[in-house]
């Protein structure tokens, strides 16, 4: 029977760890990852999983152990937070570029400089283009789910991708809620067990992993690698439909709160959409026309689902917990894209928000809110919200 | 039982070479050598060797896609990292072990890297595995610079040569430091087998080789493996040279085991230092341009201080392991 626990969201990521049952788990600690492997080396020491961890001396080499472990054939996961990420990245691409379906839960902090502990989703914004299928949680029990749906994904034959799992920092891997957690035996048979095709190990059927690819094939690999998102995005429905008949619970590419009829939408990642639901509740009450669209995959991009979402809205405003100095921030630079080929383009604004874990109130949200129901957006102007200027 | 010489020979007479033809180093490039012998012993006493290696000439010479030289599994992920990439190997084999997802008792893990991917880039990645004590052998051809990119200087290279980044130049005689000492950094983890070896001798390195496969735990050999064409002497010069190195000092021949030393080639002659560093061309020019006497002088010292400190580190060791377990 499923069971209700009250922990912090580290724990529950731990939990779906402990039962999609890796067998390697290689991690470095940092602020505010920690507390996930620590409670997975608390399950090992104790004898409730047999994993192998491998407590390496560097982000970097854990990425690298990650890399020889999947290659080797072994289900595998990691993770990180910030710089962790940032030291990983030469990596990061490469396990994508070879295949290697490992799980990141990255618990989102700001990227140094100057360094800061808290939360904001500069760390997923720097591995974007990095090949990895990108998924981001509200709370516990998102983040707990989409773990076990990564992984599925993931190790699936047409995909074969790396999946990182985001969570936003302090506020859902530290702070305690209430999330379901179902029986070990349902999340394995979910998940299966990794068939991989050339492991590194069968020495019968010796493979070379990581030649030297250069201008006569490395075009063509990399092309794969696209098609192996493509078929993520084509598959992506049938393992959120297979996972609800599981849990009961539905995911899609978007979570939309009370945006069908809306007029005015708001787009946010992470923990904040519960701020924002919050917001909207409040603006319904009085009468206001607005809603929500929080992505649950951001990589790959769902662009058909947010037009689809979008189209024949007065207003979108696009929250950003993160900055691309210099051009527009990462969100919003998609959101914005894809509405290209909309005859009516409903006004968009961007708002950046947060950075360095500032506190985000509703208060803020309110004032995105209503520069879109006031008509004061600007498609090419950044907005800060919670800015001292 | 140590393998033999004629158990070796009729053994690669029946068996493909693990590491077999069509890469492109370069001729007279003694890389190959070193990973010839080593997957062969491995194989020659039954394991199933699993490779990893660095960015480096190896590696890109070896396995330019869709070809591969490698007759045995192979896995290249990038410079700094191919430690880290076989403890990751190395873990994933452990756990398939224990879950009875494999039954394959024989494998053992052989990672390959450059002096630049070993002393210096790859260091941390090192010495993180080797304190981890994963059970795999790390193999250095040590050629004492990036060849792969072009002859820059490296934790390796020697003082006075010349390189690409410290180049010898009328005011400056090349590098200036001594070159590190690779096995004793190694050493320090304690719970290791490190050894030298060079290319000049390969019944040592095989024995070492042996060792190393058979220590259940992290093992380390350094092998002299010339760069031919950046050490600028004749194609076919190699093992000669890394001779040489044994007979002056430059490049003993010794073996650390959880604390024991030995000097496992003691030559009954010593030839000078200088006979040695004017075989090769990449001293030519400080030899020219500069007072070369006086840096050959301070080497020749250096070495000779090292030689004292292997014999007197060998005797005060002997039967007295440091460590147990790893």
């Amino acid at each position: 029977m499923p069971n209700k626990l009250a922990v912090t969201g580290a724990n529950a990521v731990a939990h779906a760890m402990r039962q999609v049952n890796p067998d390697v788990v290689a991690a470095y600690p940092i602020t505010p990852q920690t507390p996930i492997v620590q409670y997975y080396a608390d399950f090992v020491a104790n004898g409730i999983v047999d994993t192998v961890m491998v407590p390496v001396e560097s982000e970097h080499s854990a990425m690298s152990a990650v890399v020889g472990s999947a290659a080797a054939g072994a289900r595998t996961m990691t993770a990180t937070a910030a710089n962790g990420l940032a030291l990983m990245t030469e990596i990061v691409y490469i396990a994508a570029s070879y295949r290697l379906p490992i799980i990141m839960p990255i618990v989102n902090r700001a990227l140094s400089g100057p360094i800061n502990i808290h939360c904001d989703h500069s760390d997923a914004m720097l591995v974007r283009d990095s090949g990895w299928l990108q998924f981001f949680s509200e709370d516990h029990q998102e983040a707990y789910d989409l773990t076990i749906i990564a992984t599925k994904i993931a190790e699936n034959d047409d995909v074969l991708l790396p999946a990182m799992v985001n969570l936003d920092g302090f506020i859902t891997s530290h702070g305690v809620d209430v999330f379901e957690m179902m029986d070990d035996e349902v999340v394995r048979d979910f998940v299966g067990q990794w068939e991989p095709k050339y492991p590194l190990l069968n020495t019968e059927k010796p493979v070379t992993h990581g030649s030297l690819d250069l201008f006569d094939y490395y075009y063509e690999h990399h092309r794969q690698q696209e098609e192996g998102m493509e078929k993520a995005y084509e598959l992506l429905p049938g393992v959120f439909e297979e996972f609800e008949k599981i849990s009961g619970r539905k995911y899609d590419f978007l979570d939309k709160y009370k945006s069908e009829d809306a007029d005015y939408v708001m787009i946010v990642l992470n923990s904040t959409a519960s701020t924002a639901k919050y917001v909207v509740d409040e603006l319904r009450e009085a009468g206001h026309k607005v809603g929500l669209v929080k992505p649950w995959v951001f990589t790959p991009f769902p662009k058909k689902e947010l037009i689809e979402a979008l189209e024949g809205k007065k207003a979108v405003v696009v929250l950003d917990r993160a900055m691309s100095f210099g051009k527009e921030a990462p969100l919003y630079s998609l959101v914005k894209s894809a509405l290209y080929n909309l005859e009516n383009k409903p006004a968009i604004g961007s708002f950046v928000y947060g950075l360095g874990g500032r506190d985000t109130t509703p208060e803020m949200l309110h004032e995105a809110f209503e520069a879109a129901m006031n008509d004061e957006l600007d498609a090419d102007t950044q907005k800060y919200l919670g800015l001292r200027e | 039982m140590p393998l033999n010489l004629p158990q070796l020979v009729d053994f690669i007479a029946k068996n493909d070479w693990p590491f077999t033809q069509g890469h492109r180093l370069c001729p007279g490039c003694n890389a190959p050598m070193v990973a010839k012998w080593s997957t062969m012993t491995a194989k020659a006493l039954g394991y199933e060797p699993v490779v990893g290696a660095a960015t480096g000439c190896l590696e890109v010479s070896s396995t330019i896609y869709p070809f591969s030289s490698w007759n045995v599994p192979y896995i290249h992920n990038a410079f700094e990292n191919v430690a880290a990439t076989m403890s990751g190997a190395e873990a994933a084999y452990r756990s398939l072990l224990n879950r009875g997802k494999l039954d394959n008792k024989k494998v053992k893990f052989i990672a390959y890297g450059g002096d630049g991917g070993t002393y210096d880039i790859g260091l941390q990645s090192l010495s993180g595995a080797i304190e981890r004590g994963h059970d795999f052998v790390y193999v250095l051809y040590d050629n004492e610079g990036y060849m792969n990119t072009g002859n820059q200087r490296s934790g390796s290279t020697p003082t006075g040569a010349d390189s690409t980044t410290e180049p010898v130049g009328s005011k400056r005689p090349g590098k200036l430091q001594f070159k590190k000492s690779i096995v004793d950094i190694v050493a320090g983890h304690e719970g290791v087998y490190a050894a030298t070896a060079s290319t000049s001798e390969p019944m040592d390195f095989i024995k070492k080789m042996e060792k190393a496969l058979e220590f259940e735990g992290p093992a380390f050999i350094a092998v002299l493996a010339p760069c031919v064409r950046f050490w600028r002497v004749p194609e076919d010069s190699g093992p000669e040279l890394t001779k040489m190195a044994v007979e002056t000092k430059y490049w003993p021949l010794w073996e650390y085991d959880m604390g024991e030393y030995r000097v496992t080639k003691k030559p009954r002659n010593f030839k000078p230092l200088k006979e040695y560093i004017t075989k090769l061309g990449r001293f030519n020019k400080l030899i020219k341009q500069h007072n070369s006497d006086e840096i050959i002088e301070e080497m020749q010292e250096y070495v000779n201080a090292k030689w004292e400190r292997l014999l007197a580190l060998e005797e005060i060791s002997k039967d007295k392991p440091l460590r147990k377990k790893i």
